[in-house]
């Protein structure tokens, strides 16, 4: 077979070539991975630490939390907040669909994130938050000014692989039409019939994002390092 | 809008859905076994001293780690016919995608599994004239199966969720199962309700027997 590049500069049939749509796919691709990856930093973090506290209704409500949106694949959680959910409430039909994807694919992910928080908080020495409790400070401060400072840098490694799999995982909104990397992938291999050529084009932009992610994450984690400790550097 | 369930009866699971049931167990079974065998080779390309096996099996494993699954997906649907010259099939298709791809993620453990043998056991082996052959047979992967059996054990529940994914190549698993069924009684909410239901009950079922399993291998060690 040979290669034809040129396919990439094609008119789609609305004006723009395929080189234009794939860039406008790439946008929605990373917008979605954002928007999620705020959604499940959020969620993620305040079940994580639900999952911590001493009272138990809270370490329910945070174990039921993340088993809920770990057992149930991605694709049937997209399909749940874009099919069944709207049809159930009607008032949430006016929800764009993006919204739905977002919110499926942040809560998915906040349960992976709750896990690493709660790896994290319990990974400090037990006499952390005794320590701070002793010192008269309230439990809600204890996690604010001890424990949340400490927990966090020590998971940024393992949030930064959650973070590139954010990106990843945002291919699965192809299913609900959102016009993301993927859901381009497939449209206009089946236009052109130039698939490995508009295949390559998109791994290569899923590779460069899930890059630039990791440099983003590198530098962050430098940042914040905490001196003394392996891996520190210094 | 009212929910009903009262269509679904025996008939419905045994036409439509068991189908699609027995296809994700069957793509979940071959990935697990492809995948761990092929994994396991790759981990002792990484773990060699040769860099001409060292070098291929990185770029292996990271290049499939940081491709989309979807992505793979689509690429061997449209790659295997384009190289043996005749259509395959989604779902013998998905078998093949599935086992290569999951064992990039498998052999990232079995890599752990094996560092996690302490060396004097390797060089003991080689003090009482094992082959290298020998050595991993009989010493050093036994060992690491065990410690990483938790893992690879939760890596396929993974698996096992991620089979839906077959979904972008229209082949007929268990989820796929769910939908033609629910268009079919005209119930697609109800059915995508039962599916998630389906999924979770098997997933976290499976994944309390893991931990249970896990419990039961930390007394022994």
């Amino acid at each position: 077979m040979s290669w034809d590049w040129q396919v990439f500069f094609q008119d789609t049939g609305s004006g723009q070539t395929y080189f234009n749509w794939m860039m406008s796919a790439w946008g929605w691709t990373l917008l979605v991975s954002a928007c999620s990856l705020v959604v499940a930093l959020s969620v993620g973090s305040l079940m994580g630490i639900l999952r911590t506290t001493p009272v138990k209704a809270f370490v329910w409500i945070g174990n039921a939390w993340t088993e809920l949106f770990r057992n149930i694949p991605l694709l049937v959680q997209i399909f749940l907040w874009y099919h069944v959910i709207p049809s159930l409430f009607k008032p949430l039909q006016a929800v764009p669909d993006f919204i739905a994807v977002v919110i499926a694919l942040g809560f998915f992910t906040s349960a992976r994130i709750a896990e690493q928080v709660k790896a994290g908080i319990q990974a400090l020495p037990r006499g952390q938050r005794y320590a701070g409790l002793a010192m008269g400070l309230t439990l809600p401060q204890t996690y604010r000014y001890v424990l949340l400072p400490m927990a966090f840098r020590i998971i940024v490694p393992p949030l930064t692989s959650e973070s590139m799999n954010i990106i990843k995982n945002s291919s699965v909104a192809f299913a609900v039409s959102i016009t993301e990397l993927t859901f381009f992938a497939m449209q206009a291999q089946e236009e052109t019939s130039r698939g490995v050529e508009i295949y390559l084009a998109v791994t290569l932009l899923y590779f460069v994002s899930a890059f630039a992610v990791n440099r983003v994450a590198h530098f962050i984690e430098q940042r914040v390092q905490v001196p003394g400790m392996i891996g520190s550097g210094k | 809008m009212n929910l009903t369930f009262a269509f679904v009866d025996w008939n419905v699971v045994s036409s439509f859905i068991v189908k699609g049931f027995l296809f994700s167990i069957q793509l979940t079974l071959v990935a697990m076994v492809g995948g761990i065998a092929l994994g396991t080779l790759i981990a002792l390309m990484r773990l060699s001293s040769k860099k001409w096996l060292v070098m291929p099996a990185a770029f292996y494993v990271n290049t499939l780690r940081s491709i989309p699954l979807v992505m793979v997906i689509l690429w061997f649907f449209l790659l295997i016919p384009l190289l043996i010259g005749r259509p395959l099939g989604a779902e013998v298709s998905a078998m093949i995608t599935f086992t290569v791809f999951e064992a990039a993620y498998y052999s990232e453990i079995m890599r752990a599994g094996i560092q996690s043998v302490p060396k004097g056991q390797v060089s003991a082996g080689y003090a009482v004239g094992m082959t290298y052959a020998q050595c991993m047979r009989y010493i050093v992967l036994p060992q690491a199966f065990r410690n990483m059996l938790p893992v690879l054990l939760t890596q396929t529940i993974i698996l096992f969720q991620d089979t839906s994914l077959v979904y972008a190549v229209g082949a007929y698993d268990l989820l796929k199962g769910f939908e033609v069924a629910g268009k079919n009684f005209n119930r697609p909410v109800e059915m995508y309700l039962l599916a998630a239901a389906t999924y979770f009950v098997i997933c976290f079922s499976l994944s309390m027997l893991v931990r249970q399993l896990q419990k039961k291998i930390a007394i022994i060690r």
